[in-house]
């Protein structure tokens, strides 16, 4: 049986991780390549490095240090942040990142999916969306969370699935950094509409947490930053949290 | 792009390696997990040099038909199904060793006689088949190790992403139960080949990697 994957996601500024708190005040945690390695030992299933300042700043994203990361790490990972084009992420590949997630420039030219799809498959394309819930629904955001758009999340992740996605990665910036709790149904309901995958992502603060968004929210993975770096959660733990409530995780 | 590296784990460290070169990404983790192991590979198409090597692993991540034509356009449509050395197929490097796949509709390069076949949404749920998952049935050269053989009660854990599977067949070595049971790999003569991704398959990948270049 598939297990349900534990992701921490490392945000990488100026090649360190950060952990941003609504997206500011960004607080130092650690070197990317050594807090990959240690949880990558604790039995993470996955790995997410979002370089967070290239929507913004423009930047291109971090290759050498992608890998770097491919060179020491036996497990998959993702890499997201200023990815414009299909060269952007030809050249993340090749240097070893096994998946790509798209978010800003996605909603800009949904077409962006279609053609990485069509280049690389559908299995290295992970559709990132900030979301919110305001005017009684769940609107898509831009550039880190900054601007709100009119798509609607449901509709973006149905489209974007159709476009040729391989797994959604949900952020729900009303749970992001509050530590109490993922957004579990507007998890459930994307998760339920879309036949791929769903990240869920935004709001972990206790074990508890990932056991509801398994459970209630539907989500095939969760992903979490601050309470893995921070060392309030530790993975061996939570996973063997979960498995005691039934829920099917990798051992090591 | 031949990687080449200060060999320093035995005894690995006299074979030659080659991974198979055509336009169907992901070769650079295959080439780093062998680095990790301390193995020093070649990539190449060529046809003299893929004969002259101890070990041939021909990866691949993509789409059935295209990567059968760039193969054609090399010949190593041809070539691949007369190596006598020990050839381990990966992900799509697996499915293009069958018969036929139903991606595309595409007839591939029959080492194995089963065909691909696509996962069903009403069967699997979600498609592709993105995780970790349990492989069993464990058994042929690939999974002949201390590692495999003292704790068979251990649930093993390997990496998968696809969305097209080999049915279970008398070939399978080990079988993934997604909604369906399906081949996580296979082995026939000199061939071997999996589904699933040892080279991000942390510890039991590296122990399948090694068991593979243990083969004489």
């Amino acid at each position: 049986m598939l297990t349900k994957r534990i992701i921490p996601c490392l945000d990488i500024k100026n090649g360190q991780t950060v952990k941003g708190i609504h997206f500011e005040n960004l607080i130092q945690a650690g070197d990317p390549v050594a807090l990959a390695q240690k949880y990558v030992e604790q039995g993470a299933d996955e790995l997410v490095f979002l370089d967070i300042t290239a929507t913004i700043e423009q930047r291109k994203t971090f290759k050498e240090l992608v890998t770097t990361l491919a060179r020491h790490l036996n497990i998959p990972f993702t890499v997201g942040g200023g990815i414009n084009s299909v060269a952007d992420v030809g050249a993340l590949l090749e240097a070893g990142a096994d998946k790509i997630s798209i978010n800003s420039s996605a909603v800009r030219n949904p077409d962006l999916i279609d053609e990485l799809a069509l280049h690389f498959g559908s299995q290295c394309v992970v559709l990132a969306i900030d979301t919110n819930f305001v005017e009684n629904n769940w609107y898509v955001y831009v550039k880190g969370g900054r601007e709100k758009t009119d798509l609607l999340t449901l509709e973006w992740a149905k489209e974007a699935y159709q476009r040729g996605a391989g797994e959604i990665l949900l952020t729900s910036m009303a749970n992001d950094g509050t530590k109490k709790g993922f957004a579990c149904e507007l998890t459930a309901q994307v998760s339920e509409n879309v036949p791929i995958p769903v990240i869920a992502s935004g709001g972990a603060g206790n074990m508890a947490h990932f056991e509801e968004v398994f459970t209630l929210g539907k989500a095939d993975a969760g992903l979490a930053a601050s309470v893995f770096h921070f060392g309030e959660i530790f993975i061996p733990d939570l996973k063997q949290y979960l498995k005691e409530r039934n829920i099917k995780v990798r051992g090591k | 792009m031949a990687v080449s590296f200060t060999i320093q784990h035995l005894p690995f460290n006299i074979l030659k390696v080659a991974l198979i070169k055509y336009p169907a990404g992901n070769v650079q983790s295959v080439q780093f997990a062998l680095e990790r192991l301390g193995v020093e590979t070649i990539l190449t198409d060529d046809i003299e040099t893929l004969k002259n090597a101890e070990k041939i692993i021909f990866p691949g991540v993509g789409e059935a038909s295209t990567a059968m034509q760039h193969l054609k356009k090399q010949k190593l449509d041809v070539f691949i199904p007369t190596l006598t050395q020990p050839v381990l197929g990966i992900c799509l490097g697996m499915q293009l060793m069958a018969s036929f796949s139903h991606e595309n509709n595409t007839k591939t390069l029959g080492i194995f006689g089963q065909e691909v076949l696509k996962f069903s949404t009403e069967i699997s749920q979600k498609v592709p088949h993105v995780g970790w998952n349990t492989i069993t049935n464990l058994k042929g050269k690939l999974f002949e190790s201390d590692f495999f053989e003292k704790n068979p009660q251990n649930e093993q854990f390997v990496y998968f992403v696809h969305s097209y599977y080999v049915p279970v067949h008398q070939e399978s070595n080990s079988i993934t139960d997604y909604g369906i049971k399906f081949s996580a790999g296979m082995e026939k003569d000199n061939f071997f080949a999996l589904q699933f991704h040892p080279e991000k398959s942390a510890k039991v990948g590296e122990e399948i990697l090694e068991n593979f270049l243990k083969i004489s």
